[in-house]
């Protein structure tokens, strides 16, 4: 009974921090999941391509290049923790960029993001049918129009559940930012617990703010999900066409010979 | 006549399985030619290596006087030479219209209303024309091979090529596809057909090639081949649609 009295005294009195503890926590992990998107299709897209094997030999090199270069930065951040990142990136570039918090926490986030997009955008692209290529290569389109009008589009939708978690785990994992002073709501969790000795309480509360956002995305989620699937049909009548030869097809002079 | 493509001594390998050991022949003009043979006789190897889905490794590939093994614009040559598959490959993420124009806009430049006219005479040429906003994946087989053939034809090919376009299908929608095939042939559009259906062979073609083994064994006209095989291994193959 005291637990819950004393939730609702820090939770009257400390809301405010709370809601901008959220607000940051949203919009940092709102943008790194955008721009890690964004750099996950370059990334991940350029590296699934596969040279036509008469392209030029500068060609395949510069590809070469750009696949060891890609396989680098996708395989250092996926295994490095995000804290030891953002300390390090913080300050590693602090000389260069003369950032402040926020900035750097969505660099970081960004650049975090980018490297699970990119094996999300690659696995999805390699999901589709090798047919789909082929056909469009067939009537001519290049490798570049191909990816960009048949491959990519049915890419991204496939992959848009594992995009959609990309999200939901940076609102999770962008707590981990505080080590660098971003006022998201564990930073704010940290010194509302620091100022009230209500530990227990405290987190207790974070806990259900961080499911009530997380639940909220994924229902979100969901619903864009099921809207992409909802596939816009008009069906026709008749297939008049189909009709008149299957009438064809009675007549016994169309049997084939086996 | 000049022929219109002209295949020397192409050889291909897999690894080191080698699927085409050096085969001949020669496409005209309004030619209707069904390869037939075998599965793994490299029929559809054949096939894809005329529009280069696959790269030959040695002969040649002759197209109006030149060699398109060395020619550096493939995409401008596969234009030309249109190509429906055994399992349609239509874009799934377009609707049947957009199938049909997405080609001729990228590679043909032309523009939208231009390519929606062109793309509705051929929907409407292969009865599709009832269907133009559905989505590809609500299609049957047969209507979504009709509308492969569309999209193929919209591209005014001067060749067409067919791999195995029936075999895909339930039996009761072959009839569909092959009826819009024998059109096309009725109007003298050049064709190179890898088929199973002998019968439609027999109607359709005017130059049949049997091939055994990565090479061709027997070609001449329908009547030479079907009725009168010369080489054993044409005739143990007939044999086999004939019961």
């Amino acid at each position: 009974m005291e637990f819950i009295t004393n939730c609702i005294d820090i939770l009257t009195q400390y809301w405010p921090s709370f809601f901008l503890g959220i607000k940051t926590t949203l919009l940092i992990a709102l943008s790194g999941t955008i721009i890690g998107l964004a750099l996950g299709l370059l990334v991940g897209g350029i590296r699934a391509i596969k040279l036509d094997k008469s392209a030029s030999s500068s060609i395949k090199i510069i590809k070469k290049i750009y696949d060891t270069i890609a396989w680098i930065y996708i395989e250092i951040f996926r295994g490095t923790p995000m804290m030891v990142q953002a300390v390090f990136l913080y300050y590693a570039l602090r000389p260069i960029f003369n950032w402040t918090y926020i900035p750097a926490g969505i660099f970081v986030i960004s650049v975090n993001t980018g490297a699970y997009m990119a094996e999300i955008v690659r696995s999805g692209i390699q999901s589709i049918d090798i047919g789909q290529t082929e056909a469009a290569r067939s009537l001519g389109m290049s490798n570049m129009q191909t990816m960009m009008n048949v491959i990519l589009p049915q890419a991204i939708k496939n992959a848009f559940p594992s995009i959609g978690n990309e999200f939901i785990v940076n609102i999770k994992d962008s707590s981990v930012l505080m080590i660098i002073s971003i006022t998201e709501l564990m930073f704010q969790a940290k010194s509302i617990a620091g100022s009230t000795y209500k530990f227990t309480e405290t987190y207790f509360i974070t806990a259900c703010v961080y499911l009530c956002m997380t639940l909220t995305t994924s229902l979100i989620l969901n619903m864009i999900e099921k809207k992409m699937n909802h596939t816009k049909t008009t069906l026709p009548q008749s297939d008049t066409f189909a009709q008149t030869m299957n009438l064809a097809k009675e007549q016994p002079n169309n049997e084939r010979a086996y | 006549m000049k022929e219109l493509i002209k295949i020397n001594d192409v050889h291909k390998k897999f690894d080191h399985l080698e699927v085409l050991k050096g085969v001949s022949f020669d496409v005209y003009k309004n030619d209707v030619v069904c390869l037939i043979g075998a599965s793994g006789s490299g029929k559809s190897t054949l096939l894809r290596c005329i529009n280069l889905l696959e790269i030959p490794d040695s002969g040649e590939i002759i197209v109006d006087g030149q060699n398109i093994l060395h020619t550096k614009d493939i995409n401008n040559y596969r234009a030309k030479v249109g190509m429906v598959f055994q399992q349609f490959n239509l874009f799934n993420n377009m609707s049947v219209l957009k199938n049909c124009m997405i080609a001729q806009q990228k590679v043909l430049k032309r523009n939208a209303s231009e390519a929606q006219e062109k793309a509705l005479y051929f929907l409407k040429k292969v009865g599709m024309e009832n269907f133009i906003h559905a989505n590809v994946t609500t299609l049957s087989g047969g209507q979504k091979q009709r509308v492969a053939i569309a999209r193929a034809l919209c591209m005014d090919p001067e060749i067409l090529l067919f791999d195995e376009p029936t075999s895909a299908l339930d039996p009761e929608m072959v009839g569909e596809v092959l009826d819009v095939m024998k059109n096309l042939a009725l109007e003298g559009l050049t064709m190179v057909i890898v088929t199973h259906e002998m019968s439609f062979a027999k109607e359709v073609s005017n130059k049949v090639v049997f091939m055994a083994n990565g090479i061709i064994e027997e070609q001449g006209n329908p009547t030479q081949i079907f009725e009168n095989p010369q080489s054993e291994k044409t005739k143990s193959f007939l044999s086999r649609f004939n019961r």
